[in-house]
């Protein structure tokens, strides 16, 4: 059934951002660390638990697949929902402070990337990832 | 009349679901015959909504974009932290865990880095501009690492409502310019594989721009991106307060 897949998302959703809480608050933060990190692990363990015992079927899979595919869509609703106005509003100053640590930020991740090095002989699989074609 | 209003009003999730639709459909039309699908439908539908997001603000002085509309409330339901994180989450299924397992120490060594390199530059571009209290500088450069880390740290640090309400302001740049420059960036910033898409997620951290960015760029890239990013908010709010202000105080 659909709803087995959906219900393992979001127990192991639940369960991840209960944990990046509890992980804030024993640190003394105010902010969720890795909530969201930790469910995709669970998630992942889970599937491969399920899929050994022969327990994900089709349906069950497209549970979770369904998100994934309106992952996008809801992506733009959250861009639609941006304090964008807030965030031209800030004046010179921000514009100055942004415009140089983006730079910064830009720069780093191409050199690090560049570190990395897998640009030019980094290639899909073949199985072609459900992610692709569901959105 | 009234009535369509009313139906669309007291429906308001599924006239998200039915305009968010429309607006994949209507990018997805200009990608094609405007750009040749050089840029990809997602990142110009993420760029239309910032657009329409923008007029909101302007038109309903509120904070939420289109969801300040009446009958566009549904998008603060469907474009919400809650079900974005659900739809991160779920994108872990197709996941390939040898490249995580892989790129595990580069991805800490870029989330640490992301902290660090705005904090700095954000602190420094402050002194520089004449707020040369280590209070200001602080939430100035906790700001440029997300807008959530920014008034966390203020607030903890005792920051003017000013300051603080500066730092929001650098944060969402921050978020806006990776939702509708990372396609534009990708071939610069050598984002194309897994360990890439880790890399650039520890570096940008700020969610709603990696979620957005990544989208925009390919979507096959969102999980492992996303993996290490939602680690840095929560990162940013501890080392903030502590470690950075208590540095930045000792030499200001």
């Amino acid at each position: 059934m659909i709803i087995y897949g959906t219900a393992l998302l979001a127990v192991c959703y639940l369960l991840g951002v209960y944990l990046g809480g509890l992980l804030g608050q024993i640190l003394g933060v105010d902010a969720n660390i890795g909530g969201v990190a930790i469910a995709m692990v669970l998630l992942i363990v889970g599937k491969e638990m399920l899929a050994k015992k022969g327990l994900l079927p089709k349906s069950t899979q497209f549970g979770v697949l369904y998100w994934a595919g309106m992952y996008i869509p809801i992506v733009v609703a959250m861009a639609a929902g941006q304090n964008v106005v807030a965030a031209l509003s800030g004046g010179l100053v921000a514009a100055i402070v942004s415009i140089i640590a983006l730079t910064a930020t830009v720069i780093v991740v191409r050199w690090l990337n560049n570190m990395a090095d897998d640009y030019d002989t980094f290639t899909w699989d073949e199985e072609t990832p459900t992610l692709d074609q569901l959105s | 009349m009234d009535l369509i209003m009313q139906t669309l009003t007291k429906n308001s999730f599924v006239t998200a679901l039915a305009v968010t639709g429309l607006v994949m459909l209507f990018s997805q039309m200009l990608s094609k015959y405007l750009t040749k699908g050089k840029l990809q439908s997602s990142a110009i539908a993420i760029t239309l909504g910032l657009i329409a997001a923008y007029f909101a603000g302007l038109y309903t002085t509120g904070s939420k974009g289109v969801s300040d509309i009446e009958i566009f409330s549904g998008f603060a339901l469907l474009g919400g932290a809650m079900l974005r994180d659900l739809a991160i989450s779920s994108t872990a299924f197709e996941v390939d865990v040898k490249e995580i397992k892989s790129a595990g120490k580069i991805g800490m060594i870029a989330l640490l880095l992301g902290c660090v390199i705005p904090f700095v530059v954000g602190a420094a571009v402050a002194w520089t501009l004449g707020y040369r209290d280590a209070v200001s500088m602080t939430t100035i450069g906790a700001g440029a690492m997300t807008y959530i880390v920014g008034p966390i740290t203020g607030t903890a640090i005792g920051a003017s409502s000013e300051v603080i309400a500066l730092s929001i302001a650098i944060g969402l740049i921050k978020a806006v310019f990776f939702m509708i420059s990372t396609p534009l960036l990708a071939k610069f910033m050598r984002l194309k594989s897994p360990r890439s898409a880790m890399i650039f997620g520890g570096l940008v951290g700020t969610t709603s721009g990696v979620a957005a960015g990544l989208a925009g760029t390919d979507v096959r890239l969102v999980p492992y991106g996303a993996l290490v990013a939602t680690f840095y908010t929560g990162l940013g709010a501890l080392l903030g307060p502590s470690v950075f202000f208590l540095t930045v105080n000792a030499f200001f």
